[in-house]
């Protein structure tokens, strides 16, 4: 039997902390679906894309009604649709070709019941293959003309180093996104990032893509819990901070494990194979869920002030321990996301003045997802939005972990200025950016070479 | 049929009736009660129940809707989640 303060907390974490399961993302193999004729090959993904969709969803509903916890987003990663282009790459219309199967992406995600579908990608670390290049190309009109479809470029990896041609590539990418979408404050950027080291079982969205190596379906959990992490923290006023990380790794074993137990019965539900959780703590915009607002209750007066790097360390590295013990595989980004708009604190701290640019690329350097969802002037040059993704694979490529960069140029939008995305994207203060530039240095173009991090073989 | 066990969690004003309520429609379920602890903390009852509903006559969700009809007539919440839940959080 358990004892009551085990049931009252599993009771609270989940009903007055909502603990839920952020998203179920299945992974499925579209290399299947190749076909000469698009046509053909579009009905191969819808299909395939729909009838997974609807067993994820019934699997979903049953799992939660078993244990009262909630499971927010349903997705679906694919295969990167760039190696579904090769094909067609030499065609004329094969940008268009890329558009098609993005919209019956779109389209199978409609019907099946699915908030987001990821795969629109193209891994490019070492260069363009020609189905890189349409893809790469088309990425702005599909951003644009779809709801669901979410698209991630891998332009850097520990291995391989940095592809500056693909960083400068995404600046320009990222501004017509943002130009085509102008009427929705450049919101199409929000479906896209661009990547260094990129997971291929990564759950979270706009990153998640269904890798080469992995089987042909796979099931990863994103876990959620900012809010029970915050509340333990807050009672805790007295701990030092070696007796704190024990506790956040406590709570993160415990809410790891809600995570691995619905994602094994989903799996098991759809007859299909358990992949990985995610450790990552995921924010939202709501009261509570803001990782901003667990740094402050570690003792910060706004998260951004000094020592707002260390807190970060100290819970990414506690929620990595806890979470190991908690999963038997570990995935996708696993550390904490700082998407700005996406949490409520992090706003304020920007608001207050607490929280500039690049205060936040040096708290990637500890974290997971990279820097996320910041919205900056819409007259930002592509070449300096280049600069900055360039910035964040440095830091990735060098710390050998996964990081990207999602951010929105808001047209017509000057720093300081509020917008608001609607919904999950919250809204946010446009950032400033160094008005210094970086053209000669990012036009440059080639590759980056890989560092050296040991004379290991 | 393995063991499916489910924990039942009872909150509300104490008031006489609550257990006889809440047993009244597992028993007529078929449900067993494998154990049974209750408190009062300040002026809350909180009575948590393990449960055993691998002879169940109904669904655990169809269990948790009769449940909760029957705390709302006596003005408590139950809540009632499968006890894989509770083995995954709280035990190594």
């Amino acid at each position: 039997m358990y004892t009551p303060e085990e049931i009252v907390e599993t009771y609270e974490m989940l009903s007055l902390q909502h603990l839920n399961i952020r998203t179920i993302t299945v992974g499925i193999n579209l290399l299947g679906c190749l076909d000469k004729d698009p046509n053909r090959l579009k009905r191969n993904i819808y299909t395939k894309v729909v009838e997974t969709a609807l067993r994820l969803n019934k699997a979903v509903k049953e799992v939660e009604a078993k244990y009262g916890v909630e499971i927010v987003n349903k997705r679906i990663a694919v295969t990167p649709i760039a190696i579904l282009l090769e094909p067609f790459a030499e065609e004329s219309d094969a940008s268009k070709i890329g558009l098609e199967l993005a919209t019956a992406l779109d389209n199978a995600a409609e019907d099946g019941g699915i908030d987001y579908i990821g795969g629109y990608s193209a891994l490019v670390h070492k260069g363009f293959t020609k189905g890189d290049l349409t893809l790469i190309q088309s990425i702005s009109e599909v951003l644009s003309s779809t709801n669901r479809v979410c698209s991630c470029v891998n332009i850097a990896s520990t291995r391989t180093g940095i592809n500056v041609d693909a960083a400068l590539k995404m600046g320009e990418v990222i501004k017509k996104t943002s130009e085509l979408t102008a009427d929705r404050k450049g919101v199409g950027c929000a479906k896209l990032v661009t990547f260094a080291n990129a997971p291929e079982d990564n759950p979270f969205m706009p990153g998640a893509y269904h890798g080469l190596g992995e089987p042909e379906v796979s099931v990863n959990v994103g876990i959620s819990g900012p809010a029970v992490i915050r509340a333990i923290v807050e009672k805790n006023q007295d701990l030092d901070l070696r007796q704190l990380a024990d506790l956040v790794k406590r709570t993160a074993f415990k809410v790891t494990r809600v995570g691995e137990l619905l994602g094994r019965e989903v799996a098991k539900l759809m007859d299909v194979q358990f992949s990985t959780v995610d450790l990552s703590l995921a924010p939202t915009p709501k009261q509570g869920e803001s990782i901003a607002n667990i740094l402050e209750a570690m003792g910060l007066e706004r998260c951004g002030a000094p020592g707002t790097t260390a807190a970060l360390m100290l819970l990414t590295d506690a929620v990595k321990k806890g979470g190991s013990m908690a999963t038997t595989f570990v995935g996708g980004l696993s550390g904490a996301f700082i998407p700005v708009s996406e949490d409520a604190g992090m706003v304020e701290a920007v608001r207050a003045g607490a929280l500039n640019l690049e205060k936040l690329e040096a708290m990637t350097a500890v974290c997971s997802a990279g820097l996320d969802m910041i919205a900056v002037p819409g007259d930002t040059p592509a070449e300096t939005l280049a600069g900055i993704i360039l910035d964040e694979a440095a830091i990735c490529v060098s710390n050998d972990k996964p990081g990207g960069v999602r951010i929105i140029p808001v047209p017509h939008a000057k720093a300081g200025e509020y917008v608001d995305f609607g919904g999950l994207l919250g809204s946010t203060v446009v950032m400033e950016v160094s008005r210094f530039r970086s053209d000669r240095f990012v036009r440059r173009g080639g590759q980056i070479p890989a560092p050296i991090h040991s004379f290991r073989g | 049929m393995p063991d499916e066990r489910a924990v039942v969690t009872v909150i509300g004003a104490d008031k006489v009736g609550i257990v006889a309520a809440i047993s009244k429609v597992l028993a007529e379920n078929n449900v067993n009660i494998l154990d049974l602890t209750s408190s009062k903390v300040r002026d809350f009852f909180v009575m948590i129940m393990l449960i055993d509903i691998s002879n169940s006559r109904v669904s655990l969700e169809k269990l948790k809707e009769l449940l909760g009809a029957e705390a709302a007539k006596i003005g408590v919440q139950v809540a009632v989640q499968h006890e894989n839940i509770f083995r995954y959080m709280h035990r190594v």
